[in-house]
């Protein structure tokens, strides 16, 4: 049997003319908290919809388990799914609900009772099983979203943005609930969310995307440390990406001055995107610094002070805990390891 | 927005043309004329239960009943058919259910005749076909035909608007926890859509009990209804005491629906036909 | 396939059920023979009568002038009323709405004994100020429930940031509530306008001698047979509503797609 159980091979999905999704590969190891992440329209749901079976892939195959399961219903696949905004069924009560997936399979009541009764107290609403649902909060309702799902015992499960509509406190407690279920579990789960915070808080893997493609795979440490293109350094974090020269291995220009850095293997005066994260640039006395620049302006954000820095024709942004007043000359310095140099996207966007 | 004031012209038409009118038609239904004036009694209550008139309700109901379930058997796959529609074909398929009440309805139930007669269209076309004429004019059936015919939209349409309002994610969640196409629409659209149905029901069956304008036409008169027997005793037999207490009746048994209805229907305001 | 196919079957008969009988009007409106039983040759004879019979050009009159009338008079005070009764609080709205949905549900041969019942009280002569008042009532509520949703779709804002901006109420009303709430005005006073030409039961109790709208004359004469000339005068209306509403349609559709170009 192989690692992997669910991967995608080459898969493509076109609404008529709109591309949603070019060539898409990835794969899902057993037990792995995988999330899709990229901004509105980056065809993330549109992937969860395939795996769920919702929509059909235009060309490119669905595995599970080495299987294709491309074109099958969505009622004859072990993977559920939790609706963004929860999609509970109305008519039902709490208990109702949960029993659905049993009920369907026809397995007997007093089964259905035991397992209902484990699942809310899982999710820590025990009690709740003869309340109607309009009666529930939101978060209440994520949860017996969470335990619908999850009592027919899925090899997979898919969330659609599920933390979206709740609000930022209900949103923490529930990242870390959710992190506790799949672990207690040892279930794979697949996470779409546009919010990089989280992705960042709760995968082992995490899938950038943008414009129906692929943007870059790894962990979250890389690719907050090592992201691939200016598209991620920008959309993972904050950070400055200025235009420069790479005039040999491990030495770039930019702003006006040579930097020594840890990249390698660029063609001679390949122009290049150098990427700096703002906590990585050190203000120093002007006379000290590699670069020196005057402060634009000065925000105050609670665990450190955001600070743009001008230095020739370059905004830098920067976070630090000391403070330099607007209109000061200061030095920059930046280490070898925080500069990271990425190839410039060939072909633009028509945008 | 503090503009109260500018419904009170409302308000005093619909006192004057609506709440007046119905006390009026309820004082006619409990007073008599004595020697003395005007008497209060209930003999015109007592009259209905009479069984010549019960069964005249009866009779009513049966054909207003069979009407409505005909209604909703034919209406209720139309109404998913135009819900599963794309959406740029929807509007218009409404639309073709809307536009035949553009044309008088007397005129569309008249029209019936010359399809139904014993030498109309459809009798025609079956004796081509060498099949056995139909003579349902002036019967029961013709009428349950044009109820149907003039109350098939009222079905339609609110279903179709409940239907097209379900989540599509609900039944995908149904779908993803293991249920088959049969298994989603008997667990989740049909019950999600029972207010439509009711609605449809009420608006349906309510007219069809009180019209006196198909059973005239269609019915050939024979067969008498309760909007027939009202009208019977304000234009022929001249009774307006015993008419206005059919039609308190009427009232009451529309109110009393409408009250189901809106304890089913959620929005209260949009009764969902328009 | 075989699913879609029967979709299509079946869609196309139940629309059969419902325009059959106009085809056969408007058949018949060309027919040459008098009797509705047979097929006389096509002729245009019906639609030269028509105009030069005076019971059904006063009918016609009657029932334009009406239908127009009533609908606008019921527009306006259907308006003023739904803006009314979205500022009431819940208690008047649910008063209120319970007196608009009676003549909404309630059988239309009792809403209309019960005019004529009122009319012979007061002594008010059957005719056509009886039958404008008649129509004006069944008309008003539809115009409300019509009105009342886009209220409630208005951004509570928007008045309010009106009056922020120095507009008197009535100004604000006048510029900003009511645009944004035109369309369920057309549609209500659409409705209206059909319901009082489509209008039988109501009109028949509360008109007098002389003044008849079409509905009443088609009635009259069912029952001896409808001569042709009606067919011709219901396909000539039938024709120029069909017509109107498309225009209508079209027109809002390029809006919207408008709309959605610019989004």
């Amino acid at each position: 049997m192989t690692l992997n159980i669910i991967e995608l091979k080459n898969v493509c999905k076109y609404f008529g003319e709109h591309k949603a999704l070019i060539d898409m590969n990835f794969y899902v190891r057993r037990n792995e908290f995988v999330t899709l992440l990229g901004p509105s329209g980056c065809g993330k749901t549109t992937t969860l919809r395939l795996i769920g079976g919702f929509e059909h892939p235009t060309s490119g195959e669905i595995l599970f388990e080495d299987t294709n399961i491309a074109d099958l219903p969505p009622y004859k696949r072990k993977v559920n799914t939790v609706f963004q905004k929860y999609a509970l069924f109305p008519h039902m009560d709490v208990y109702d609900n949960i029993a659905f997936g049993l009920k369907v399979k026809k397995m007997n009541k007093s089964l259905i009772d035991k397992k209902v009764k484990e699942m809310l107290s899982l999710v820590n609403l025990k009690g709740f099983e003869k309340r109607s649902i309009d009666s529930l909060s939101g978060g209440q309702q994520q949860r017996i979203a969470i335990a619908r799902a999850l009592i027919n015992e899925p090899d997979v499960l898919l969330l659609d943005e599920p933390l979206g509509a709740l609000d930022l406190k209900l949103r923490k407690g529930m990242q870390i609930e959710l992190k506790r279920i799949q672990q207690r579990l040892g279930i794979t789960f697949i996470f779409v969310t546009h919010d990089q915070e989280e992705a960042l808080t709760m995968s082992d893997k995490i899938i950038v995307m943008k414009d129906g493609r692929l943007q870059q795979i790894g962990t979250p440490e890389d690719i907050y440390n090592e992201p691939e293109n200016a598209f991620v350094a920008d959309f993972i974090g904050e950070s400055t990406i200025v235009d420069g020269i790479m005039h040999e291995d491990f030495l770039v220009e930019f702003a006006g001055c040579k930097f020594r850095c840890v990249d390698k293997g660029f063609g001679k005066k390949e122009n290049v995107d150098v990427v700096i994260r703002p906590e990585d640039i050190k203000v120093v006395g002007s006379d000290e610094g590699m670069l020196v620049g005057m402060v634009q302006s000065v925000i105050f954000k609670g665990v450190h002070y955001e600070m743009i820095v001008k230095s020739g024709n370059h905004l830098f942004k920067i976070h630090s805990t000391k403070m330099a007043p607007v209109g000061k000359q200061v030095g920059l310095i930046i280490e070898p390891n925080d500069i990271h140099i990425m190839k410039k996207e060939r072909v633009k966007d028509e945008e | 927005m503090k503009n109260k004031l500018i419904a009170y012209p409302y308000i005093v038409w619909m006192i004057l043309f609506i709440v007046i009118p119905i006390l009026l038609v309820l004082s006619y239904s409990v007073t008599y004329k004595s020697d003395t004036g005007l008497a209060f009694t209930l003999q015109h209550y007592k009259r209905f239960f009479d069984p010549l008139y019960i069964n005249v309700l009866i009779h009513s109901m049966n054909l207003a009943l069979i009407s409505t379930l005909i209604c909703l058997v034919l209406g209720y796959p139309m109404a998913m058919i135009i819900a599963k529609a794309p959406v740029r074909h929807r509007n218009m398929m409404v639309l073709f259910f809307v536009i035949p009440m553009w044309m008088n309805f007397l005129l569309r139930t008249y029209s019936w005749m010359s399809l139904l007669e014993r030498s109309g269209l459809i009798n025609k076309l079956l004796k081509l076909l060498q099949l056995p004429t139909l003579n349902i004019m002036y019967t029961n059936v013709a009428v349950v035909l044009g109820m149907v015919y003039n109350f098939l939209p009222f079905m339609v349409l609110p279903i179709y608007s409940v239907l097209v309002k379900i989540d599509k994610s609900l039944i995908e969640a149904a779908q993803d926890l293991g249920a088959n196409e049969s298994e989603v629409f008997l667990k989740i659209t049909l019950p999600l859509s029972l207010p439509g149905v009711i609605s449809g029901f009420i608006m349906v069956f309510m007219p069809a009990i009180t019209t006196f304008v198909i059973s005239r036409l269609l019915g050939g008169g024979q067969f008498t209804l309760i909007g027939n027997l009202i009208e019977q005793q304000f234009l022929s037999a001249g009774d307006w005491n015993f008419g206005s207490a059919i039609s308190i009746l009427m009232l009451i048994l529309i109110l009393l629906s409408s009250l189901v209805m809106s304890k089913y229907g959620k929005d209260k305001e949009g009764v969902g036909l328009w | 396939m075989v699913n879609r196919f029967l979709k299509k079957l079946y869609s196309f008969l139940i629309y059969l059920f419902l325009y059959a009988p106009i085809l056969i009007l408007i058949i018949f409106s060309f027919n040459n023979s008098k009797s509705r039983g047979s097929w006389g040759g096509f002729t245009l004879k019906w639609y030269g009568a028509l105009f030069k019979d005076s019971q059904i050009m006063s009918a016609l009159y009657y029932t334009i002038t009406v239908a127009v009338t009533s609908s606008i008079i019921a527009t306006l005070i259907g308006t003023a009323a739904a803006i009314g009764i979205y500022s009431m609080n819940r208690k008047q709205k649910n008063i209120v709405m319970n007196l608009t949905y009676i003549p909404v549900l309630n059988a239309d041969i009792v809403t209309g004994i019960s005019l004529m019942i009122l009319f012979i009280f007061i002594k008010l002569p059957l005719g056509f100020m009886t039958l404008l008042i008649a129509h004006i009532t069944f008309n008003i509520p539809y115009v409300i429930l019509s009105v009342l949703p886009k209220l409630k779709q208005l951004d509570n804002n928007l008045y309010e940031a009106a009056l922020d901006l120095g507009a008197t109420p009535w100004y604000a009303l006048w510029k900003v509530i009511i645009p944004e709430i035109m369309p369920g005005i057309i549609t209500g006073a659409l409705l209206a306008f059909t319901l009082s030409i489509d209008d039988f039961v109501i009109s028949f109790f509360t008109t007098g001698s002389g003044v008849s709208n079409l509905s009443i004359i088609i009635y009259s004469m069912a029952r001896r047979g409808i001569k042709p000339k009606i067919n011709a005068l219901s396909t000539l209306m039938f024709i120029t509503v069909l017509s109107l509403l498309f225009i209508i349609n079209s027109r809002t559709n390029k809006n919207s797609q408008r709309k959605e170009d610019v989004i």
